[in-house]
Formats: structure tokens, C-alpha cells, sequence
């Protein structure tokens, strides 16, 4: 027994050895957490690139650690705690799904900082950023609006939750806004990322007499299949400036680059506060792709026109009059929505047809 | 000239000897490639498994959860290798986990907020039954109607992953979880949770089952008649036959077993470490413990130390993930290469080498 345990205590400091050495750096080391690999072509990717952005900026004066393909649930709660105890100063975690991990890790390393996208909850070291997406589907929309022969558009969802909700209903308000005889059909697809699941999905609305799509999930098969037949679409989370000029029109692009370079400087400059932001346009969060194919030039300037009023705040996507489904008033004459109706938007806008499925 | 000659009896000490040298074989591949990577190799492979056990930094973390991640894997690899062993092979233990831990959890979130203490034991049952009855339908078509199990089971994986997706968005959805999906936080409903039984050891009710689960395969394999059934099924299903085995009933068994072990997992995860029914619940566990299952030789003590020495995989494979930046592919590929090696050293278990001089034409 004693034999043991003087062994184990040789093994222990042996590891204290081989392991200091390791440690030694005392640069920021700013830690990315993302739930798909790195190449995925969407979410994740974006957010790997953005790193890499972030990183060449400050070039050696921080490190970079990073973990692809993390599980929400346990494992990331390990992946997390193991990257506080690695040094890390600053972790960003890219998926709604860390939220209650990224809260439980943070509670136990009070001196490491976390930044959770797309979440709700914050912490004295958690911050949550994320993008108004609206404000691109906004143009998007009208795009569609004022590009469809048969007055119907449709919209492929992901999950039924707030995000995709507030981008159905921003796309439909300003497809109107081009063609007041604008239909708009939905398919809900559960899941973020499954181009053959996708690509059906486009088709389906093909079929029901769509002639403009718009995707809110992460692959380019819907443009595959919106290509062949003829039909319009758009680039979501990136560019995909493969399908241009057509069927691609324009596209929403993700940019964290800018955030992450600013957190980071506020880690090494010790002014990083908790904070609860949502950008937009104008802050670059949110880009809008080169606007392509046979767009009419009234089209074009009114597009361009709003994206400027949008990035400068002259205009609001969710700007009233604006009814619920329902028909009862959700916004009156020139009245703006406020963020926390439009963070736990769980309604459709007056004209969209269907329901929410819960 | 190298030739194989088959062995007239399984040589034991090779049986026991090839895991090792599996192991050790990976490490060296392994090697090369970090190595190809432009990483250090000698680091990464001390990353992988020395560092999750000894490091100054992490141990005390890093060896607890080795526990939480085996768990697991050894409760569902023991469910598999009683099969393995009779020739059944149910290949669906994933389907069998997540169904599990989405009739279990449904259970218990039937009497939310309840705070009785028999509600835990009760999902426990329900997990148990979820996954015993997510077995019986390929066990019910193989002995109605001559299915092949390893094709239903795995078909039914599928089918599982949807209901999950269904459940999470849907059904058993968090009322107040702000339209997002997955359903309430296990862990913040004490009745139900599965903590550590002692904090900071990674021991909850999951562990304590596989390790329960280890010991009572061992009895039924080497005691009781009916792993004397399984295993004469397996070996010589004529002469079973022959001696009054009934083959149907092996094959309800064995899935059985293997369905109620792989849903107890899930409940376990899904009270514990994972804390809630979401989209991504079914993190591989119950591929991987096939895995487990033939490293540890099928025999519930190998799979025990299998089992750990995967999760020592897993837990080393994020640590040099992080450290060194190695991409998460090549961790799987390590892993792979695991499998790869065992059943590639396998053959000397039945085959010797012999040297012979070249022969005169």
C-alpha cells in the first residue's frame, strides 16, 4: 500500500514537472468554444474566422485557444471548466445551447471572463452579444417582395424561437412594403444545419408556387435547388458568393470580427465590463452581401437607401402601424418596438398566414 | 516467408494481451501522425493520457469526470456484450439511450414540481423500460419474422434522434424557456437530480449502476445457466439448440438486457451531466460503447477498464485539443484508431505466426 501511494506521489510531481512548462505565457489567452467544426460553411465558421480576425489583429500580444465540435449539455460544461483552468481570460461561447453551461462555469471561476452569443442571461463575469438579423432580413425581404412573380415568398425556419420568429415577421412586413399582394408560406425544419433535409424544404415551396426563398439555416442547398429552377434566393450567415448573380440576390452575413476585437481589447486594457448587447448594421454585426442579379434600379436605390437609414437608426424595421396576427394593434402610427418584445417575440405579424407550432 | 496457422484454442494470454498492444500501436501511429500535424508528439500523446489523470492543473477536475464519462459507456457496453457474446447483435444502443432517457424524463416531468422521493426510482424504471422497449422491436421482428437486428436496431437510432428532436421542441419543451427549445433543467429540480453522491468524485447514481452492472454480468456470465446459454449460443448455436436452448428467448434476452441497461444511461445523463432533454442530447455513447464493449474482450471487468481508458480518450483528447490545438478530428481519428488496432492484433488470439524457410518448388 505504501508502495502505492509513494508512487502516485511520484507520478503527481513528475506531472508538475512536465506540465509548467506549459504555462508560462502570460499574454490574454482568449479561449472559442464552437458547437460545429470549424469548416462547416455557417455558424461556426464564421465565428472560427472571426476569431482568426480578431487574432491577427492583436497578433502576439494574446493567445488563442479554441475547441470545435463541442456537444451543448455535460460536455460542454467540462470543455468550458477545462479552459478556466487552462488560463483563459476571456471565453467566447458561439452557441445558444452554452448558455446554462457557460452560467454554471462562470459562477465557479468568478475571475474569468464569458461572452455568450445569442443568449438571455448574464452574470457579473458573463456578458451576452448578439445580432439584429432582422434589420438584414428586412432588406432581404423586400428583395423578395419586389422580385416575386407569383406574390408568394417562402421561408424556411429553423426552430420556432423568437430570432426566427422576428426575421419571418421582418421579411414579410417589408416584402409588403414592395408588393402589397405578397403571400408568405413557412416550413419549419428543426435544425440549424441538414442540406438534404434543406434542400427539400425548397422544394416543397417551390411546389406550393414560391418564386423567391429565404433560408434561416446555415447551408447553401437551398440556392443548389433554387438554381436549377429558376427561382431567387439569398446567402445567410455568409456571402455564398458562389451562387452569384444568381439565384443568389444579396445576403446576410455574420461579422463578429469587430466585437471580438473590441472585448479583447477591453480584457487588455482591465475595462472589460458585463454587458447585454444586441448589434445591428451599424455596427457591422450584421453585413449585407453586394446586391446581384436583375434587380430594377427603383429596387436597388430603395434597398440601398434603407440599409443606410437602417445602420444610422433613421429607421426601424418594426415601425408602426403593425398588427398582431390576430388583427389586434401591437404598434400604433410611428410607434418603435422596444427590444424586450422584440427579444421574446413568440407572435406573426398581421397577414402571415399559419401558426407557430409549439 | 510468414504464414498463419490457426490455433486449436484461443490463446489466453494474447486475449489478454492484445488490448495493450493495441493501445500501445495507437499511441505510436498516433504519434506520427500529431506528429505530421507539426505537433509535438510526445506531448500530445502525454496530453492525451497523462495529463487527465496527474496534471497539476486539471487532475483534480479532470479525474472525477472520468467517472461521469465512463459511467456511461460501461453500463451500456456491459448490455451489449452479453449479446455480443450470444451472436446478437444489437447495434442500436444510441436509439435505446436517447428513448431512455426521453420516457424517463417524460415521466418525471409528469409531476413537476413534485418533490417526493420515489420520483427519481421511478424514472429510473421508466428510463429502463424506454430503452427495453425500443429493443424489443427489432427482438420481436428477428424472432417473428427472421429480421436482421443489426439493421432494425441501427435504422431505429434514426427514428429515435427525431422523437428526441420532437421532444425537445415540442412536448416536452421548458414552458418557460422563452420559445427555445429543450425541456427544464434537471439540475435545478433537486428531488431528481442525479448529483455526485460525494462531491467533487464524479460518483452519481449512474456510476454506482455500471459498476453494479459490471459485477452482475459477471455472475450471470460465469454462474448462472443462462449466461451458460448465451455463451453456448453464441459458440456453437447448434449444439445449444441441441441441448434444449430456446433461441427466441436468448434473443429477447439479450436485447432486453442491453435495451433496459442503454435507457438506465440515458436517465442517468439526463438527471445528471446533461441536466435536460435537448436536440443534441445523444452525444454517441451508445456507438461508442461498442467500441468499449470489444476492448474490454466482453468481459465485464475489461470493459470496466475499457471504458475508463476511452473516457481517458475523451477528457485527454479536449485537453490537447485546447493546449496544443489540435483539430477534433484527429482526436476521432485516434480513437479510431484504437478499434482499428484491437482487431487487427486480434488475430493472434486465434492465429500463431510461424517462420517457415522458403519451400522448394
Amino acid at each position: 500500500m505504501i508502495k502505492r501511494r509513494t508512487l502516485l506521489a511520484a507520478s503527481a510531481a513528475l506531472g508538475l514537472v512536465m506540465g509548467g512548462a506549459a504555462f508560462a505565457q502570460d499574454v490574454p489567452k482568449i479561449g472559442f468554444v464552437y458547437v460545429g467544426p470549424v469548416n462547416d460553411g455557417g455558424w461556426s465558421q464564421h465565428h472560427h474566422e472571426s476569431a482568426m480576425q480578431m487574432k491577427e489583429h492583436f497578433g502576439d500580444a494574446i493567445e488563442v485557444i479554441e475547441q470545435e465540435s463541442v456537444p451543448e449539455g455535460a460536455d460542454a460544461e467540462r470543455v468550458l471548466t477545462q479552459m478556466a483552468l487552462s488560463g483563459a481570460d476571456l471565453i467566447f461561447t458561439t452557441s445558444f445551447g452554452y448558455m446554462d453551461p457557460t452560467i454554471n462555469v462562470a459562477a465557479k471561476f468568478p475571475d474569468v471572463k464569458f461572452e455568450h452569443a445569442t443568449g438571455y442571461k448574464t452574470a457579473d463575469n458573463v456578458s451576452a452579444y448578439s445580432a439584429r438579423f432582422y434589420e438584414g432580413r428586412a432588406i432581404t425581404g423586400y428583395l423578395a417582395g419586389a422580385m416575386t412573380e407569383s406574390n408568394k415568398i417562402g421561408y424556411i425556419g429553423s426552430f420556432p424561437i423568437p430570432e426566427v420568429i422576428r426575421g419571418i415577421n421582418s421579411s414579410y412586413l417589408h416584402a409588403k412594403q414592395a408588393n402589397p399582394d405578397v403571400e408568405i408560406a413557412v416550413v419549419w425544419l428543426n435544425t440549424w444545419f441538414d442540406p438534404a433535409k434543406e434542400a427539400d424544404a425548397t422544394q416543397a415551396l417551390l411546389d406550393q408556387g414560391a418564386d423567391v426563398v429565404l433560408a434561416h439555416t446555415d447551408s447553401t442547398a437551398p440556392l443548389a435547388v433554387l438554381e436549377k429552377a429558376g427561382a431567387y434566393g439569398f446567402g445567410q450567415a455568409a456571402d455564398m458568393a458562389e451562387y452569384k448573380p444568381t439565384p443568389r440576390l444579396s445576403s446576410i452575413i455574420d461579422d463578429w470580427a469587430p466585437y471580438y476585437i473590441e472585448r479583447v481589447q477591453a480584457v487588455v486594457d482591465g475595462t472589460w465590463e458585463s454587458h447585454n448587447v444586441w448589434q445591428g448594421i451599424g455596427d457591422g454585426m450584421v453585413g449585407i452581401g453586394e446586391f446581384t442579379g436583375p434587380i430594377p434600379e427603383d429596387v436597388l436605390a430603395h434597398v440601398t437607401q434603407m440599409k443606410e437609414d437602417i445602420a444610422s437608426g433613421a429607421y426601424h424595421p418594426f415601425t408602426g402601424p403593425i398588427n398582431k396576427q390576430d388583427g389586434s394593434a401591437w404598434l400604433a402610427e410611428g410607434e418603435v418596438a422596444d427590444d424586450g418584445t422584440l427579444a421574446g417575440m413568440d407572435f406573426y405579424v398581421e397577414g402571415v398566414s399559419g401558426s407557430i407550432p409549439n | 516467408m510468414i504464414r498463419l496457422e490457426r490455433r486449436p484454442q484461443p490463446s489466453t494470454l494474447w486475449t489478454a494481451l492484445t488490448p495493450v498492444l493495441a493501445v500501445l500501436l495507437t499511441m505510436i501511429v498516433g504519434g506520427i501522425m500529431f506528429a505530421a500535424l507539426g505537433k509535438p508528439p510526445l506531448e500530445a500523446i502525454r496530453t492525451i493520457f497523462w495529463d487527465p489523470l496527474f496534471h497539476p492543473q486539471f487532475a483534480s477536475y479532470s479525474r472525477p469526470q472520468l467517472l461521469v464519462k465512463a459511467g456511461p459507456l460501461i453500463l451500456i457496453a456491459i448490455g451489449l456484450s452479453v449479446g455480443f457474446r450470444a451472436g446478437i447483435w444489437n447495434i442500436g444502443a444510441e436509439g435505446q439511450y436517447i428513448m431512455g432517457a426521453v420516457i424517463g424524463a417524460a415521466v418525471g416531468l409528469a409531476f413537476y414540481p413534485s418533490d417526493s422521493v420515489l420520483l427519481f426510482p421511478l424514472m429510473v424504471v421508466a428510463g429502463a423500460l424506454g430503452g427495453w422497449l425500443w429493443a424489443m422491436i427489432p427482438a420481436l421482428l428477428k424472432t417473428r419474422f427472421g429480421t436482421n437486428e443489426i439493421l432494425v436496431s441501427l435504422m431505429l437510432v434514426y427514428v429515435a434522434e427525431n422523437i428526441l428532436a420532437s421532444a425537445s421542441s415540442s412536448w416536452l419543451r421548458n414552458p418557460e424557456g422563452q420559445g427555445f427549445p429543450g425541456s427544464r433543467n434537471f439540475k435545478q429540480w433537486p428531488a431528481v437530480f442525479n448529483d455526485e453522491l460525494i462531491a467533487n468524485t464524479g460518483m452519481h447514481w449512474g456510476v454506482v449502476a455500471a459498476f453494479i452492472a459490471v459485477i452482475g454480468a459477471y455472475v450471470l456470465m460465469a454462474r448462472h445457466i443462462q449466461g451458460f446459454n448465451i455463451r453456448l449460443t453464441g459458440e456453437a448455436p447448434r449444439a445449444a439448440r441441441f441441448s434444449g436452448v430456446n433461441p427466441a428467448r436468448i434473443v429477447l434476452l439479450c436485447l432486453g438486457v442491453s435495451g433496459a441497461l442503454a435507457g438506465m444511461a440515458g436517465l442517468f445523463e439526463v438527471t445528471g451531466p446533461a441536466g435536460q432533454i435537448s436536440i443534441d442530447f445523444g452525444s454517441g455513447y451508445g456507438f461508442t460503447a461498442i467500441i468499449v464493449a470489444f476492448l474490454g474482450r466482453l468481459n465485464p471487468f475489461g470493459i470496466l477498464l475499457a471504458g475508463l481508458l476511452m473516457a481517458l480518450t475523451y477528457i485527454g483528447g479536449e485537453l490537447a485539443q485546447l493546449m496544443l490545438g489540435l483539430p477534433g478530428a484527429s482526436i476521432q481519428l485516434f480513437q479510431g484508431m484504437l478499434l482499428f488496432f484491437l482487431l487487427a492484433t486480434d488475430v493472434f488470439t486465434n492465429f500463431r505466426i510461424r517462420f517457415v524457410g522458403r519451400e522448394v518448388a
